[in-house]
């Protein structure tokens, strides 16, 4: 339950009158309020547990925590546990790759998305429009639990379907879970595959909003589909395209796990390319039970990501108020 | 690359052209399409296959030799795969009756102008988005003090409230019209009469909208299995299946099909594949049938992202 603790200016003394009179003010607005109070406080109290009590557990990076102890009697360490991730060498890898792969992420996404997009506006029978969108749509129902299994029958080196069209066209197999240099692409055209029907649905959308006078003027000066696409449509999107890419951005520290986790099917040969913060937190966590490091990486990527979001906030809305997210 | 202006002499195109660019737009959409399907496709096939021929002459988008012993196979003891559609089906029902009422009437209160705090509390829900005490406190508070590992609400409370959510449906609620709840006042209703019989009511399309966005985030699920189940009793469908293909063992590991079949080899990995196939079937029909809703859901959203 929320009570209300904050009465401006208690600390004054005052006449006693004038404190009934507040008391009595601070009754009748708490009676006001009450069913507000009583509705929100499922959805606060579950909030409170589930994302503020976790915020107070940040203090862990600064102890040597102890699970015998708990987290406000292991003995505090100061900076050591942050001292131990700058001189190990995974904190540059997972930086660069999370900030690196989720950089590719949004730019082909982007582009993979309004291309879609246009390509969807152009097809002129609705039922086919509709049938490719389905198709391009159905890869975000699934999990990527359910991808895993797809990388498995795709790539494994024994009898996986890309190998065996290799061999088929006379070329040499590739051990595909033990190569990294071939996975920031893999990685990229799996995001691609699982997002770009959601990321055209919303460009799709924003075509919809333009004006067709525009292309009907165009069309009377003689201008071709291209130079339609090239003077009008795009024009129109890019508000959308910037937005989105700087809402993608302010995320650009926190990486889709289970893309990372499961594709690669957590193969430890892959890491050099495929490691990134989220997935080195949960195996510091739960693999390596290294609570510390784990814990000052977490703050780590909280406190960065934090900055990001602010960051791009910002931009937004300098750009365009109504999109800012606040 | 197209001219740098449009120019006059480019003429609107003659209807046969015309249909001739539909034709080539239709053969790039179709490959695209063909390649979309085709993890999908090996999948499906290779769980169709004769477990020998898979392994001799390797996945493919047409069955080498069509056998039905992998679902043969499952159906033998099909307990741990029906156990964990219970539990998915439980988490999935509960979670999203739960978090509708609980994040509407959050949304219902940071709506109603007259709720005094209604600033500080919407600063409350928002500031969940921006920060997070990240992974580790999360863990420890979750198995060390409110001691949730291994049981049912674990999979369920973390995702009751999604703040997204909340403020989707508060601005839902503002695009109402206003006198409802005005001449609902006057009539004097209380603010449960309102939020349940006036508010509900009106909003039933973006509760089916965020409804079904919940439904997908919970049966999806496996990260809160990942994390805090390791009970097999309790695994969720997606964590059953990764279970089953990070180890294929784990097939056989708590059924009596392995008893019976313990003189032949079971056909291990053809069963992994049926099994996925399983799991997404119930997916595929209801994603054919709700389709427009998410894309509706997609659309309300703005453009704000997932």
């Amino acid at each position: 339950m929320i009570r209300l603790t904050d009465v401006p200016n208690a600390h004054r003394p005052v006449g006693r009158t004038v404190q009934a009179g507040r008391l009595q003010r601070l009754a009748q607005s708490l009676r006001h309020n009450m069913p507000f109070l009583v509705m929100a406080s499922p959805g606060a109290l579950l909030l409170l547990v589930f994302s503020y009590l976790p915020m107070v557990g940040i203090i862990i990076a600064f102890k040597d925590f102890r699970a015998s102890l708990g987290i406000f009697d292991s003995p505090w360490v100061g900076f050591k546990n942050f001292e131990f991730l700058l001189r190990s060498p995974v904190l540059a890898r997972i930086t660069t790759n999370t900030l690196v792969l989720n950089g590719l992420f949004i730019l082909a996404g982007l582009i993979a998305s309004v291309g879609l997009a246009l390509l969807l506006n152009e097809v002129r029978l609705k039922i086919a429009a509709r049938a490719y969108q389905t198709v391009v749509f159905f890869p975000y129902f699934i999990s990527w639990v359910i991808v895993g299994y797809f990388s498995f029958a795709l790539l494994n080196s024994d009898n996986g379907l890309v190998n065996r069209a290799l061999q088929s066209v006379g070329l040499e197999p590739v051990a595909w879970f033990s190569s990294p240099q071939y996975w920031p692409l893999i990685l990229t055209l799996a995001h691609i595959w699982k997002s770009v029907g959601y990321g055209s649905i919303i460009y799709l959308a924003a075509m919809l909003d333009i004006n067709p006078e525009y292309y009907e003027a165009a069309m009377l000066d003689g201008a071709n589909k291209l130079q339609q696409i090239r003077y009008i449509t795009l024009p129109h999107l890019v508000p959308v395209m910037i937005i989105l890419t700087l809402l993608a951005i302010g995320r650009i520290f926190y990486a889709d796990f289970g893309l990372f986790y499961y594709v690669t099917r957590d193969n430890s040969l892959l890491y050099p390319t495929t490691d990134v913060i989220d997935t080195y937190l949960y195996r510091a966590l739960r693999v390596n039970a290294d609570i510390g490091m784990a814990a000052a990486a977490g703050l780590y990527q909280s406190v960065v990501g934090f900055v990001l979001i602010l960051v791009s906030n910002w931009m937004v809305k300098r750009i365009d108020p109504d999109r800012a997210l606040f | 690359m197209a001219a740098a202006f449009p120019t006059r002499t480019h003429r609107p195109l003659s209807q046969l052209s015309r249909n001739k660019a539909q034709l080539i737009l239709h053969a790039v959409m179709l490959s695209i399409t063909v390649l979309f399907l085709v993890p999908l496709l090996v999948v499906v096939s290779a769980s169709f296959t004769d477990e020998i021929a898979l392994t001799k002459n390797g996945f493919g988008l047409w069955p080498s030799q069509f056998s039905l012993d992998a679902y043969n196979y499952v159906l033998l003891d099909p307990s741990q795969i029906l156990r964990a559609y219970g539990v998915t089906t439980i988490v999935t029902l509960i979670g999203t009756v739960l978090g509708l009422i609980v994040m509407s009437l959050l949304a219902y209160v940071l709506f109603r102008h007259d709720f005094t705090w209604r600033r500080p509390m919407a600063f409350f829900v928002f500031f969940t988005m921006l920060f997070n005490g990240g992974l580790v406190p999360t863990y420890i508070l979750i198995t060390q003090y409110l001691k949730l590992r291994n049981t049912l609400p674990v999979l369920i409370l973390p995702y009751l409230v999604v703040p997204w959510f909340v403020f989707l449906l508060r601005t839902y609620f503002l695009t109402l019209p206003k006198e409802f709840v005005e001449s609902a006042k006057i009539d004097g209703a209380n603010e449960w009469q309102i939020y349940r019989h006036i508010i509900m009511p009106l909003s039933t399309p973006a509760l089916a909208t965020i409804g079904l966005f919940c439904i997908l985030m919970f049966w999806n699920d496996w990260w809160l299995a990942l994390l805090y189940i390791d009970e097999p009793k309790l695994y969720p469908l997606q964590y059953l299946l990764f279970a089953i293909l990070r180890n294929a063992e784990f097939l056989s590991s708590n059924t009596s099909a392995s008893a019976m079949l313990a003189s032949t080899q079971p056909p291990l990995q053809t069963t992994r594949m049926a099994m996925a196939v399983i799991a997404i079937g119930p997916v595929a029909i209801a994603f054919l049938l709700l389709q427009r809703y998410f894309i509706r859901g997609i659309t309300l959203g703005g453009i704000k992202g997932e």
